[in-house]
């Protein structure tokens, strides 16, 4: 769908678009439509970015569901022989970029890793470090917009999408879970997915699902794609069926095996192939096609539109400084790092 | 220990395994084992499988179930029979371990308890009457690893360095169906490497002079830690009924070896070495328990234990005293106890016959009173019959006389009619 892939730029999503109510009839070819050629064009050349945030406790497989999601390896996993780090004592986040390219369509991925996160034995707070980051993204984005000369393109370096790995214990969230979902669902889209599933069978499976999503609703928790968000019933009747499945359980890997002669992404055990792509034995495939098929411009749609949003109007009304203030007090910005050394507000 | 001598004919004594084999069997078996780790591992499912019971099923269910704020350690006593020989398991289980947000000093709980029960054993051990002597210590700690396939957490390190030295602990890889083989050949070498560079010391499975036997015992001992898959539905494979879990791409046998180690655990834990367990943790751990304890008491005179804030007991006697002043003291208490059970009997006693002579006594009013009742009644009757007995004859008499005067009346008109008679013949 070419509409999708229009890049709203800012100023555009705050003003109301005209309805059309009436629709009148061409005489002839006029050639309207040569517009969507020229979009499609123009964001081909410029690319587009994307990304993606990874939560969750050391051992669950993130690093290779991001491989496996891109196809690519560009995420290190950290059970390899080489991997030399040691679990760290507090949650610090590491950005990996890499350029990726599909039918002359280029992507900017870069995968922000949260490892330490759950692992200690007193976690308390350990979600802290993630929302000063996610905010300090919303704060970058938000000078650059007030900057009196602002680039074409502001980079995007806000988190799009997070996914948070839930361990496949088949009972119900943990209060860790509840906490992380509670504070982070406010700021950004998450998106809960179950990992490690080829430990649960399918009635279990599902029974986890069920309870996990009572415990969603009876805490107040929203996740991606939240109901409200919804634009018409096309999509909410979409939505509605995503909703009814989460979170996906999935199962990652890079491997790959023969299968009834063909080659097939799959874990090997001695009763049986687990196929990762194959939405009888787990919901992989389901994952990637709502992030990367169906709904990535929507994620991003999201969180420019809503959670950028809020945030702004949240630190506009905090400061209490009009725009000239904001822009004139200077600050120091490292280049390329996710250190900020402004308050963020949480 | 003397030369060893050879025997000239068959003595018997060979017999003494079997009378000792008829007398475990006749006295049953104990065993207590606990189970530790995070929610969601398998616990239940897996104690379920080894045993072969429904400890843990829908109307009770195990302690996963429902939610826990604190770590709890909960015990479910359940008695097995089979072929004749019966054994009373203990499970004690840890709900809440790891679970919480912030889990410093989880297993704090736990290792209260441990000591709680060494302590029960040293007290009834050190007793003056010790014919029953219920072993309630634990003898085996299964802790409970997840299969991330990295390695140790920093909760599995700082539980096991602290456990190490007080009970049997053997790791297990917990959920096992969810690694290859290749990932879980790597996770189990990892493992072992932290368990040794922590220098934490696991349950070491003993060398016997047996050679066959050694190749078995070396044969597990590569694969610690067991990765452990639980199961007690039954599922038909290939003709086959067997344990296992039912997945679209396959089925993972419980009991078969290729796929995990499950058969290896049980027997290792039920079939051999059972008995092993019991006496390391009687010959190691409770004897280092027992020393520790006796030498901080006896150290000073003081009693350094409650300083060091361990439990105290019921029992307040115990505390600061040498075992030989606890003895005395006990022989006193127990002299003192009997003296007041005599007294008590004895009033007891008096009571009960002061009631039964007042019962008797009542008995014989009683009785009195009935007789002269009797009496009376008697005395009565007699009157009544004598009153009777007159009035008949006062009638008889009366009509005796009537009689009488009737017949003097018919003879006197007799003789007038006579007298008529002859008076016309004139």
């Amino acid at each position: 769908d070419i509409s999708k892939v229009i890049h709203k730029t800012p100023s555009a999503s705050r003003e109301l678009l005209p309805k059309v109510t009436k629709c009148t009839d061409l005489f002839g070819y006029v050639g309207i439509e040569a517009v969507l050629d020229q979009m499609r064009r123009k964001t081909m050349k410029a690319g587009f970015e994307f990304n993606i945030m990874v939560v969750g406790q050391s051992g669950l497989g993130k690093s290779t569901l991001v491989n496996t999601l891109f196809k690519s390896k560009v995420s290190r996993k950290s059970c390899t022989p080489d991997y030399e780090e040691k679990i760290s004592k507090t949650v610090k986040l590491h950005t990996v970029s890499h350029v990726i390219e599909e039918k002359g369509v280029k992507m900017k991925l870069t995968v922000i890793d949260t490892p330490g996160f759950g692992d200690q034995i007193n976690n308390e707070n350990c979600w802290e470090p993630i929302v000063k980051y996610i905010n300090e993204q919303y704060e970058k984005y938000l000078r650059e917009e007030l900057n009196i000369n602002r680039k074409r393109r502001i980079p995007d370096s806000r988190v799009h999408c997070c996914i948070y790995f839930l361990p496949a214990t088949g009972h119900r969230l943990r209060p860790i879970d509840l906490e992380f979902m509670k504070r982070l669902g406010k700021i950004v889209s998450i998106v809960p997915v179950i990992a490690k599933a080829d430990t649960l069978t399918v009635e279990e499976r599902q029974e986890f699902k069920e309870r996990i999503r009572k415990d969603l609703t009876s805490n107040g928790i929203h996740v991606y794609p939240q109901r409200e968000y919804d634009e018409d019933p096309e999509e909410r009747v979409l939505n509605d069926r995503i909703r009814e499945s989460i979170p996906f359980a999935v199962v990652g890997t890079d491997k790959e095996h023969q299968v009834n002669g063909n080659k097939v992404l799959g874990r090997k055990t001695k009763w049986g192939i687990i196929e990762v792509e194959n939405v009888a034995h787990c919901e992989f495939a389901n994952l990637r096609d709502l992030l990367i098929r169906s709904h990535l411009q929507d994620l991003k749609d999201v969180t420019h539109n809503i959670h950028y949003e809020s945030y702004r109007v949240r630190r506009l009304n905090e400061s209490n400084m009009n725009f000239s203030e904001l822009v004139l007090s200077s600050w120091p910005l490292k280049n390329g790092t996710d250190t900020c050394e402004t308050e963020s507000q949480l | 220990m003397g030369q060893q001598k050879n025997l000239d004919g068959y003595v018997g004594f060979a017999s003494l395994p079997n009378q000792v084999y008829r007398k475990s069997v006749k006295r049953g078996f104990e065993f207590t084992l606990m189970v530790v780790g995070e929610s969601g591992l398998g616990k239940s499912t897996l104690i379920n499988s080894l045993f072969l019971t429904d400890l843990y099923s829908t109307e009770y269910p195990g302690p996963s179930h429902r939610i826990k704020k604190t770590v709890q350690v909960e015990q479910s006593k359940v008695l097995i029979k089979e072929g004749g020989v019966q054994l009373l398991l203990t499970i004690v289980d840890t709900p809440g371990f790891g679970d919480a947000v912030d889990n410093s000093n989880c297993w704090q709980p736990i290792i209260d308890h441990i000591d709680s029960k060494f302590e029960d054993y040293l007290n009834s051990e050190s007793r003056v009457n010790r014919r029953q002597m219920p072993d309630s210590r634990i003898h085996c700690c299964l802790y409970f690893i997840a299969p991330s396939g990295h390695g140790l957490k920093p909760l599995d390190i700082e539980f096991m360095k602290r456990l190490h030295e007080k009970v049997n602990v053997i790791p297990l890889i917990a959920k096992a169906d969810t690694l290859t083989p290749e990932e879980c050949q790597q996770f189990k070498k990892q493992i072992m490497r932290e368990i040794q560079e922590h220098k934490i010391k696991i349950y070491e499975f003993p060398e016997t002079d047996d050679e066959e036997e050694n190749r078995l015992v070396k044969k597990i001992k590569d694969k610690l830690p067991l990765a452990v898959v639980g199961s007690n539905t039954i599922i038909e494979v290939n003709g086959k009924r067997v344990r296992g879990r039912q997945y679209p791409w396959g089925v993972a046998e419980v009991e078969n070896s290729d796929h995990c180690d499950f058969t290896i655990l049980r027997d290792m834990l039920i079939r051999t070495h059972m008995q092993d367990l019991k006496d390391v943790t009687n010959n190691v751990h409770y004897e280092n328990y027992r020393s520790r304890k006796l030498a901080a008491v006896t150290y000073n005179g003081v009693d350094n234990n409650k300083a060091k804030g361990q439990l105290s007991t019921n029992m307040d006697t115990v505390e600061g005293m040498s075992p030989l002043a606890q003895m005395e003291e006990e022989r006193r208490e127990h002299v003192a106890k009997m003296k007041k059970m005599e007294m008590e009997m004895e009033q007891v006693f008096e009571m009960k016959v002061k009631e039964k002579v007042q019962k008797l006594k009542d008995s014989e009013a009683e009785l009195q009173r009935r007789h002269e009742q009797m009496k009376k009644n008697l005395e009565a009757q007699h009157k009544e019959l004598e009153e009777k007995r007159r009035v008949f004859e006062d009638e008889r008499s009366n009509w005796e006389l009537q009689q009488r005067l009737e017949q003097q009346k018919m003879e006197a008109s007799r003789t007038l009619e006579k007298n008529k008679k002859k008076g016309k013949i004139f």
